[in-house]
């Protein structure tokens, strides 16, 4: 029991002294003019075939979550081809085969007999909008709340569903959305808003994600700000970032499993 | 008294529409709790899909927030992008 009270008593004590320095470090900082810093920031500007041309925040987030996930990619697919049958995997490889296994049975879910030809393209999203998502937790603004990305996204998922559409129901595809002639202005808006919707989605849910944590960092008091964030990351990039990974893969298979039939 | 002009003038109304298009949050959250109302009592019925409805509850859940998220995108332009100059 003594130790148990004695452990409390060190915590307590190293949480006190940590609240002393928070605050004695905000006295010593002057007043500096404080900015909520959630905008798309320009690193550098260049000329190419008369056309101005930016590069931004977003394609630093970018290329390191792409490299990133490259990395990743290599290592494991080494451990893989390497392994033989009777060696336990280690952890990392672990992790992947249960993350390949619950993308596969996710897209087996939804997709039912489509689903060998998707589970690549479906995984391969799932993966880069998760890390997009969660990349906010090292740091970096999110590449997913700038809306040139999750428009590329909602383009790609755009084409497939139209090309597998043509590809399995022929002329049909077309001469469907006139069916009920009157009804066909509402059924080709319809078409034509669902990669604005899609993107629109993954695009808000990320970026108020980053406009409400912009808002934290910026405009609160420093003490305050050194470790209470940890909780609002929690919600706002982890909880969030999955939820909107997960919807955007779900929809882009429902959308298209609605085109080819089941 | 300083006079005010017309740009100070569309910027305040920018402001202000900013914060009338998050009314626009009202929608989402009534159909969010109603979604997550239905969800608990249907896990309490059939504890046994609880997995199921977890992800049909956030599948619809996310659909239902995206009129929510049109109020929010308008809000960040006026703020942010500033298109009456």
């Amino acid at each position: 029991m003594e130790k148990k009270a004695n452990k409390k008593l060190k915590v307590l004590a190293i949480i006190a002294i940590i609240a002393v320095l928070a605050v004695l470090i905000s006295k010593l900082v002057p007043d500096i003019d404080r900015e909520a810093g959630f905008a798309i920031s320009l690193l550098y500007e260049f000329e190419l075939f008369g056309q101005t041309l930016h590069l931004t925040s977003t394609h630093v987030s970018l290329t390191i979550v792409t490299v990133v996930l490259i990395v990743l990619a290599v290592i494991v697919n080494k451990k893989v081809m390497r392994m033989d049958d009777e060696e336990t995997p280690g952890t990392l490889v672990n992790i992947f085969e249960l993350a390949v296994e619950a993308a596969d049975n996710m897209v087996r879910g939804t997709m039912g007999r489509h689903a060998v030809r998707f589970r690549n393209y479906i995984a391969t999203v799932m993966l880069f909008a998760l890390f997009c998502n969660i990349s906010s937790i090292w740091g970096l603004r999110p590449p997913t709340a700038d809306y040139g990305v999750t428009l590329a996204m909602g383009l790609i998922t755009f084409f497939l569903i139209h090309i597998n559409g043509i590809k399995a129901q022929g002329a049909s595809h077309f001469t469907s959305l006139f069916k009920p002639i009157l009804l066909s202005p509402i059924n080709i808006i319809g078409e034509v808003a669902t990669p604005l919707s899609l993107s629109l989605r993954l695009f808000g849910n990320v970026l108020s994600g980053t406009v409400m944590m912009g808002l934290i960092y910026g405009l609160v008091a420093p003490p305050i700000t050194t470790g209470i964030p940890a909780i609002l990351h929690v919600y706002f990039d982890l909880f969030s970032g999955c939820i909107q990974a997960y919807v955007f893969c779900m929809l882009t298979m429902v959308y298209i499993t609605d085109k080819i039939g089941d | 008294m300083n006079q005010v002009t017309g740009q100070d003038f569309i910027n305040a109304m920018s402001a202000v529409g900013a914060g009338i298009a998050m009314i626009a949050g009202i929608g989402p959250g009534i159909g969010q709790g109603y979604a997550a109302g239905q969800a608990a009592a249907a896990v309490g019925r059939n504890p046994g899909a609880k997995s199921d409805i977890t992800s049909t509850m956030l599948l619809g859940q996310a659909v239902a927030e995206t009129t929510g998220l049109y109020g929010f995108a308008v809000a960040i332009i006026l703020m942010f992008v500033k298109p009456f100059k």
